[in-house]
């Protein structure tokens, strides 16, 4: 096996038994780079001098018997839109070219305390606006199981490298699904955390109240490893939760047996792709073999989560992106006034679904209309979370396919905002809820392409959320690998 | 339910700069994706109070204490236009 295959468990072990160093590992993930990025297009950056730099100095730690725990020495992957200090830091926006932020996110502060050596920046769709990483302004990313298809967004570029073993794991964002589901469409595990737990912090915001941090990785054990590095409170940013960071790892191999497992009905019926239904129904019942009780209920105000998510993302984003002017950083495009040197700035920096978004917060923040559209939208969320209150009296986790579909062709939703919008419809609930959620591969479709289940808890549930996860990784025994990682000598 | 839209004043609030030819397009996909999204408007939600946030928090309060801020010339050095500690815009208003 190629070294950069292993996951962050099995390459901590080999470093810790002198097999493997870190700079073997980052030289691993350079290597794996270097023969997909052509097709891929996974980063938008690769630190090579800080990587290597980062790398010696936790071999030379280790060396001296001092050990930060599972990420020392581990190449990790951010998307770009955690802000890092001094490394260009773009959110796949012209109107960010050239930023190089004067601080590092706290999740970036929390991964170098950990030791783990921070690889590049990768890919994204503009803002995290998207579900396919093709609204970058440096071109899309594609997927590594079939690079005539999208990975899934807007983490696209993050799952794409962790897919194919351009780094062991990565951070992406989750504002409606944007960690889950190119998690499930490229076969990797993408966990969103309860809001709060992660800090936002030098995450530069879209949707402030749905926004949150968390790990794409090959397993569930790598998922909680990352998780427990990056929890916790930051008085840095005053959403974050100031309560206990719920310990997931002692429970996390104690099975199902005699757990309540609930069916969203209207998550899982119509509309889901007949393969990803059948591997769904798979999976549930060998949850059922493995002693969980299965029961169907109904959540009725999911089915308006999407319309009221499309009020309440692009309203936030609207305010959040005011902030890009010419003024402070970013290139700007001049004109003889402020408001001409900002809307000619504004023009030129943002694409076309960013446009549209922010377009359509302020139109449903704009006098007239904000009770109809934003404030109704926002009681329609407190419907939506009293639907999974009620449900969680009653099962202790639910579950659904995370994407309707697996990998889609790239362009085949691209002019069609309405048709991307959908593909998010079993995620964005748990943003409206702020409970945290992960998705894991179930099985493969006809065509070989990975299909996702998706585990909800309740907030701060995190510890039933990943014993559940892992038992589906282990009945599913999931080990394809995507055709670009494995035909190497071919590439 | 049909939407109306003033898409002119609408990119003028945003500071987008469109032309005709972009604001008929995108005032199209407004449309669109608002009469998709006015199905919020069909449910019944009288007292039911708007949900702002996920969690029930109020305000965070830290303690009143000077700390370190960001270094001034890497914070000015990113600045499209400076005037030594400032950053420079151009006029408000015109002559």
């Amino acid at each position: 096996m190629d070294s950069a295959d292993l996951s962050i468990a099995g390459a901590g072990a080999r470093l810790r038994s002198g097999e493997l160093t870190a700079v073997d590992l980052l030289t691993a993930v350079r290597r794996r780079a270097s023969m997909t990025e052509a097709i891929l297009h996974a980063y938008l950056t690769i630190d090579h001098e800080g990587a290597l730099v980062a790398a010696e100095a936790a071999d030379a730690a280790l060396a001296r018997g001092e050990d930060r725990g599972p990420l020392h020495g581990i190449p990790i992957a951010l998307k770009d839109n955690m802000v890092t200090r001094g490394i260009e830091t773009t959110c796949s926006s012209r109107i960010l070219a050239g930023y190089r932020p004067p601080y590092d996110a706290t999740v970036v502060e929390r991964l170098k305390d950990a030791g783990a050596v921070i690889f590049g920046k990768t890919n994204l769709d503009e803002f995290a606006m998207g579900s396919s990483t093709e609204n970058s302004a440096y071109g899309p990313t594609l997927n590594p199981w079939d690079p005539d298809r999208v990975p899934g967004g807007s983490s696209g570029g993050s799952a794409a490298a962790v897919a194919v073993g351009s780094a062991f794991g990565a951070l992406g964002s989750d504002t409606g699904g944007s960690i889950r589901q190119p998690g499930s469409l490229t076969g990797t595990v993408g966990m969103k955390p309860t809001y709060g737990l992660v800090s936002r912090y030098g995450l530069i915001a879209f949707a402030s109240s749905l926004d949150q941090i968390g790990p794409i990785t090959r397993t569930v054990d790598d998922s909680v490893t990352m998780f427990e590095a990056i929890a916790g409170h930051d008085p840095s940013d005053a959403t974050s939760y100031r309560g206990r960071v719920p310990e997931v790892r002692p429970g996390l191999d104690a099975g199902v047996k005699g757990l309540k497992i609930g069916i969203v009905r209207e998550l899982s019926g119509e509309g889901t792709a007949p393969d990803v239904a059948a591997s769904f129904r798979r999976t549930l019942d060998a949850l059922a073999g493995a002693g969980a009780e299965i029961r169907e209920l109904s959540l009725p105000s999911t089915e308006h989560a999407l319309s009221a998510y499309y009020l309440i993302a692009p309203a936030e984003c609207s305010a959040n992106l005011a902030r890009f002017d010419g003024v402070r950083y970013g290139p700007r495009i001049g004109g003889r006034n402020v408001e001409e040197m900002m809307s000619a700035t504004r023009r030129d920096g943002f694409g076309p679904e960013v446009t549209r978004r922010i377009l359509l917060g302020t139109y449903a923040l704009s006098a007239g209309y904000y009770d109809a559209f934003y404030g109704q939208a926002q009681k329609v969320r407190t419907l939506v979370v009293e639907d999974f209150r009620r449900a969680y009296a009653e099962v202790d986790v639910l579950v659904t396919p995370t994407s309707p579909t697996t990998a889609f062709a790239v362009g085949e939703k691209a002019n069609d905002p309405l048709a991307m919008y959908l593909s998010d419809i079993c995620t964005i609930p748990s943003n409206l809820s702020g409970d945290p959620a992960i998705s894991v591969p179930c099985g493969l479709d006809s065509s070989g392409l990975p299909i996702g289940f998706q585990v909800l808890a309740p907030a701060l549930g995190e510890g039933v959320m990943f014993r559940t996860a892992r038992v589906v990784e282990e009945l599913s025994g999931f080990t394809a690998r995507p055709a670009l990682a494995t035909s190497e000598g071919a590439v | 339910m049909p939407v109306d839209i003033d898409i002119a004043k609408v990119a003028r609030l945003a500071r987008i700069g469109l032309t005709a030819g972009e604001l008929a397009h995108y005032g199209a996909q407004l449309q669109g994706i608002l009469e998709h999204a006015a199905r919020v408007q069909a449910l019944p939600t009288e007292g039911v109070a708007p949900t702002a946030h996920p969690l029930p928090m109020v305000n965070a309060f830290r303690p009143d204490e000077v700390e370190p801020t960001l270094d001034r010339e890497e914070v000015l050095a990113q600045a499209p236009d400076r005037d030594g500690p400032y950053f420079r815009v151009p006029p408000f208003l015109e002559d």
